[in-house]
């Protein structure tokens, strides 16, 4: 297929790793920020090949894993609100809350309906008047314009059955936070691409002379990590710090200018708290005052419950932030599991703890340990 | 089930108006047997289907049989390459052929929704007699039922059918020894694809079409041809990831695939990296795995690509001893990996 299948060319890739061995002095601290990224370099291998090397650090890029408990909680509730449909993508419908996903909810009864799109859910409300769809709206810079193009849509046709719980997340903020955390080990990032291709990556130059850390845009196939981890180690070596875009292919300096426009017409930027990582100051969107009524706190009163004591077993937060490896969680693979996740890393597609359930050995162990668990009489 | 109602996307607006299923064709009355009478019989009828009577009396066969049982509720209810008529049969044919039985006959068991537009009803019937006229098998037998809107979803089908074994029948997965090979008949994932395309309207041109297909004629030729399968199974719900867990358990050996040797067509791929699917985990109607002795494979290889729609049939992994993992995956870089079955469906109501 073209341009994947030239970037998952075994060849190009062994040249990478050699490059990337030549080119390392010592073993520099990298964090990959986005999920899909943690996932890519697990698949692949990439992580284990040269941990010699680098050490790559997971990032808190998965949006799903960073949506507030009590967020999830208030969704919920309104999904089992007669007359109401909550709608969202499919993996924020598995992530538990602190009552239960709403996936849980709607075997209770609860109307939730996973969407493809934003867009879909505003049709949903269209064609159904006497219903409120309310859109559970999550994620990064990358799904932020559609969510604003789905409540200036839903403004167009005078929608009032139609609204969202905002739970969209800023990228760079919680780059920071990380950055000025006690005990950071981050000496580079591979910034996510996707992310990049809506905001673009002028910003990054900022953090970039105030913390001394390289910032390399790097897009998800096994050569676009590998071309982000050279370009990384080239510049620690050489004892620079630079914006670098290794993602060429998808990014431009300025982004998607369109997109920006539309995401500062709908949201402002506002204080938000991450799950596991706390409350990150600008780290996050509001729906702008003139579109208030399509709040979904706004139009159904009360207000995200008090934040939500987190299971004690689940040390989300310190996955999600870097402290630890997925596997020195000492839950990982015996109580959460992927069919009984005590954390939202373990169910999301872009979670860290399912990456290593999933594609690492200790995983693979696990995964094994559940299978004799399951053997049934013959 | 969603405490609202919807309307959306329902199966029963397909025909637009026009004359619908009402309760009463389901109370046992007059308009039950018009129903019967006028739209079943016509066009599923045959000498033994005919008398109508509380059960339908069958000829001897001459050896064992086989008996299986499936229930369809796809949602839509038409798809490309298919509707859940066609799936209703070839779904229970494949589970006999690939328990090595001659599909003979079937029973068809329809539970409708109240509203659902005749129609519908008959298109469902047209390719129900169509599919069971392609693989030679008869429908003997057979209920209906109306129940009020809201408890069904337009149309549920269940399917019983019987079939006769024909010798050698393969000796199952816990047959399996390492060295074996693993044999998939096509590309995988075509029929999860197209139902995910359909439904949720996608918008993906061309559209993609599902394998839906019988399988009898291809573990027949591997028959006729004396390859000696160890065991064989249609890659339906939970696709091939599913069927290779089976096999794994009940042999207690480890099966490890390759990702690149993995047909998989341009189309399904292109929605599965879109949409962060797996093809290994997406259902097929028309494909199987098949294990043979690493001598027979290359044969039984040969024979299924002479089947014209299992041109791409290839081998994809092999079985080992029991290892760590249950199924392992060797990525395209090399890295060989634990294959993990998906926690609940990666989308639902796919059959």
């Amino acid at each position: 297929m073209k341009y994947v299948d030239e970037f998952r060319d075994p060849k190009l890739a062994q040249r990478l790793v050699r490059e990337i061995r030549r080119t390392g002095t010592r073993r520099w601290v990298l964090m990959e920020v986005c999920g899909g990224q943690t996932h890519s370099l697990l698949r692949y291998d990439i992580e284990a090949e040269l941990a010699d090397c680098v050490e790559l650090i997971h990032g808190p890029g998965c949006p799903v894993c960073v949506t507030p408990a009590e967020a999830i909680d208030f969704a919920r509730e309104l999904s089992l609100r007669p007359g109401t449909i909550v709608t969202s993508f499919g993996d924020m419908l598995r992530v538990p809350g602190s009552l239960g996903s709403l996936v849980d909810a709607r075997s209770q009864g609860a109307a939730v309906r996973p969407v493809y799109s934003s867009l879909d859910a505003v049709d949903l409300a269209r064609k159904n008047p006497g219903t409120q769809v309310v859109f559970f709206a999550v994620g990064f810079e990358t799904t932020a314009p559609a969510t604003a193009l789905a409540v200036l849509q839903a403004a167009s046709l005078g929608l009032d059955n139609f609204s969202l719980v905002v739970a969209h997340v800023r990228v760079q903020p919680a780059m920071e936070a990380l950055l000025e955390a006690p005990h950071n080990r981050i000496q580079a990032f591979l910034a996510a691409g996707h992310v990049c291709a809506v905001m673009g990556y002028e910003s990054y130059s900022e953090l970039v002379s105030r913390y001394r850390v390289p910032v390399v845009v790097t897009g998800f196939e096994p050569v676009d990590l590998l071309q982000g981890i050279l370009e990384c180690v080239r510049q620690l070596e050489q004892g620079q710090a630079s914006v670098s875009n290794c993602y060429g292919r998808s990014v431009h300096r300025g982004g998607n200018r369109a997109a920006q426009e539309c995401v500062a017409r709908v949201y402002e930027i506002a204080d938000r708290p991450w799950r596991g990582l706390g409350l990150i100051p600008a780290g996050g969107l509001a729906l702008r005052s003139e579109f208030a009524r399509f709040d979904a706190v706004h139009r159904f009163g009360g207000a995200l419950t008090l934040p939500v004591v987190e299971d004690s077993g689940c040390r989300s937060g310190d996955v999600l932030s870097g402290r630890i490896r997925p596997t020195e969680c000492p839950s990982f693979g015996r109580d959460c599991r992927p069919e009984s996740p005590l954390g939202a890393p373990m169910v999301s597609s872009e979670g860290a703890c399912a990456a290593y359930y999933r594609y690492r050995r200790e995983g693979m162990a696990a995964a094994a340990l559940n299978c004799e668990l399951t053997r049934y009489p013959t | 089930m969603s405490k609202v109602p919807l309307g959306l996307s329902c199966a029963t607006s397909i025909e637009g108006t026009g004359e619908t299923i009402t309760l009463a064709h389901g109370e046992g009355g007059r308009l039950t047997r018009k129903l019967i009478h006028e739209q079943i019989r016509p066009v599923l009828g045959n000498e033994l289907l005919a008398p109508l009577g509380d059960a339908a009396q069958l000829p001897a066969v001459s050896g064992p049989t086989a008996f299986t049982v499936d229930s369809f509720v796809v949602s839509p209810l038409f798809f490309p390459g298919g509707d859940i008529g066609t799936l209703a049969v070839f779904g229970t044919v494949n589970d006999l052929a690939v328990a090595g039985a001659r599909p003979l006959w079937l029973c068809v068991s329809l539970i409708i929704e109240e509203g659902l537009p005749l129609g519908v009803l008959q298109r469902v019937l047209q390719s129900i007699a169509t599919a069971a006229r392609r693989v030679g098998v008869q429908v003997v037998a057979g209920d209906t039922k109306v129940v009020t809107r809201g408890a069904a979803d337009g149309l549920f089908v269940t399917t019983a059918g019987i079939g006769e074994l024909v010798p050698p029948v393969a000796a199952g997965p816990a047959s399996l020894e390492p060295g074996d090979e693993l044999i998939v008949s096509g590309p995988i994932g075509r029929h999860g694809i197209a139902i995910l395309a359909e439904r949720e309207n996608l918008g993906f041109m061309p559209a993609p079409t599902s394998d839906c297909a019988p399988l009898f004629d291809a573990v027949e030729a591997l028959r006729r041809a004396a390859i000696p399968v160890r065991c064989l199974r249609d890659a339906t719900r939970g696709g091939v990831t599913s069927v290779l867990h089976e096999w794994a358990l009940a042999s207690q050996k480890t099966l490890a695939i390759s990702e690149g040797c993995v047909p998989v067509s341009a189309e399904v791929r292109g929605v599965c990296e879109l949409l962060g699917l797996d093809p290994l985990h997406l259902a097929n109607e028309g494909t199987m795995l098949i294990a043979t002795p690493a001598e027979a494979a290359d044969a039984a290889v040969a024979v299924l690509r002479q089947l014209p729609e299992m041109n791409q049939a290839t081998r994809i992994g092999t079985v080992r001893p029991r290892g760590p993992a249950a199924v392992t995956i060797t990525r395209l870089l090399g890295a060989e990996q634990s294959l993990v079955e998906p926690v609940g469906a990666q989308f639902p109501r796919i059959c």
